[in-house]
């Protein structure tokens, strides 16, 4: 039974866009804690932690994304644990963001002129203080820009979720092409949602960047 | 309020002598450099000192290994009375007792004047908001620029900004003062403001360890100068004989080049 490529089956493609957000906001809020504490280790003045965090960025970044999901897919299994893509989809990308955001966070808290520690230390603020209010609200604004730029790739990136069976936008097109047989409308309309998503957040980065090269130029 | 008095009440403790630092055969270095070699040095409560010398001489190091920006391989420096080798818990304390102003300024951009002000005293010393902001208004009167309290330090002149740079440390109370190059980056027209607070500051008594060429204020604060070269204190004396009759070959070499 072939049936043609329509109206509700453009929505069902356009409904499964909710999947692709939850999965990339569940990424990103987990990459987002998880990439802080990466970034804090890689900076820290405790040397075994450095060299884990440095191990942890190099692996995931030294390693496509696919074989991130399959390693957390089928390890699940090899651990005892069920099946379940939700769940390892949000784990393997969750450990990949971690990676990303920690390694790009880390540049922006060394970007923040080292006087300013030095002048937090001097007047006594110890170790967190430091960081709570002198450096990572200075780094937080040089990471504005960078941070959504990867968001859009972490966006993208969740396609590649749908090969461990996670039904989110590139998996709904699948299975409606698997029943229209009309692949350039299936993809072109999951690939145009995909930009509809990202496109302003490019958007938005590059107005952000502009924003801050004019705010620290003086 | 408890805060306070406390302070005040063991302020001569730990010091039982007169002395606020006493560095001893201190020595540092930067992998192979040798940045202080075998630095001895005593400061009196109350004194006014003035290091001065080439650039590279160490005199920045010296300064900064006061309040532990630096670490040191070797030797002893205690600081009122607290000796900061003995752990993390009395380099905290000199931390508190020191303030130091910086070449660079280096305010915190993104806050105000007041809250650059306020935030060591209130996150450190517990202090209560209110209170730390009348301390700050106190100092910002001081170093003569209360009405730029609520500007961000980008929309102040470099004298404005080391004079709240001054301001910020001496929120804390500070016993002692560490200034390194603080005119250094300011142009010519600025320099003499901020070396007029540091006058007042002097004038009340503050103990105080100024890196600075400024030799017209050396001259006129000081009590003792002291010429560093390569690593080393080659000289110090009152300012009068110090500038007057100079013992050394690089000392003269370096005042000649300076005037």
């Amino acid at each position: 039974m072939i049936r043609p490529f329509g109206w509700n089956e453009f929505l069902i493609i356009v409904m499964a866009a909710q999947w692709t957000i939850a999965l990339s906001a569940i990424a990103f809020a987990g990459g987002g804690i998880g990439g802080l504490l990466v970034a804090l280790a890689r900076v820290s003045d405790i040397r075994p932690l450095r060299i884990l965090a440095v191990g942890f960025i190099r692996v995931f970044q030294g390693t496509p994304l696919l074989m991130q999901l399959f390693l957390v897919f089928f390890g699940m299994n090899i651990f005892g644990l069920a099946i379940n893509p939700w769940v390892a989809a949000s784990i393997a990308l969750t450990l990949h963001a971690s990676a990303f955001l920690g390694e790009i966070w880390r540049g922006c808290v060394e970007a923040v002129p080292p006087g300013q520690r030095e002048a937090a230390t001097a007047l006594g603020l110890k170790y967190v203080n430091r960081m709570r209010y002198i450096i990572l609200p200075q780094a937080t604004r040089i990471a504005v820009a960078p941070t959504v730029g990867f968001l859009v790739q972490l966006i993208k990136g969740t396609s590649l979720a749908a090969i461990i069976g996670f039904t989110e936008l590139t998996r709904q097109g699948q299975i409606i092409n698997n029943a229209t047989f009309s692949p350039f409308m299936v993809f072109g309309t999951v690939a145009a949602i995909y930009f509809v998503l990202c496109w302003p957040l490019s958007l938005l980065a590059r107005r952000m960047e502009v924003r801050f090269s004019r705010s620290t130029q003086r | 309020m408890t805060e306070v008095t406390t302070t005040a009440s063991t302020a001569g403790m730990p010091g039982t002598s007169d002395l606020a630092v006493t560095m001893n055969g201190v020595n540092k270095w930067y992998g192979q450099f040798h940045a202080l070699k075998d630095i001895t040095l005593t400061v009196a409560r109350g004194e006014r000192i003035v290091i001065c010398g080439p650039s590279g001489s160490g005199k920045s190091t010296l300064i900064r290994c006061i309040n532990r920006l630096e670490s040191i391989q070797k030797g002893k420096i205690v600081v009122d009375g607290h000796d900061l080798g003995a752990g993390a818990k009395s380099v905290d304390v000199v931390r508190q007792e020191t303030g130091m102003v910086f070449q660079s300024f280096n305010l915190f951009p993104h806050m105000t004047v007041l809250e650059n002000c306020t935030l060591a005293p209130i996150k450190v010393r517990g202090v209560s908001s209110a209170e730390a902001e009348a301390t700050a208004r106190k100092f910002l009167e001081r170093v003569r620029i209360p009405e730029q309290a609520d500007k961000y330090p980008a929309q102040l002149s470099g004298g404005q900004q080391q004079r709240v740079a001054i301001a910020r440390a001496l929120c804390m109370n500070p016993k002692i003062m560490l200034f390194d190059e603080p005119t250094s980056a300011l142009d010519p027209e600025m320099v003499k403001e901020v070396l007029d607070t540091m006058i007042d500051l002097a004038s009340e008594g503050m103990t105080m360890l100024c890196v600075t060429h400024e030799m017209g204020f050396a001259r006129q604060v000081a009590d003792r100068v002291i010429f560093m070269d390569q690593g080393e204190i080659v000289e110090e004396g009152a300012p009068e004989a110090f500038f007057s009759s100079p013992k050394h070959e690089r000392t003269r070499n370096f005042l000649g080049q300076i005037s």
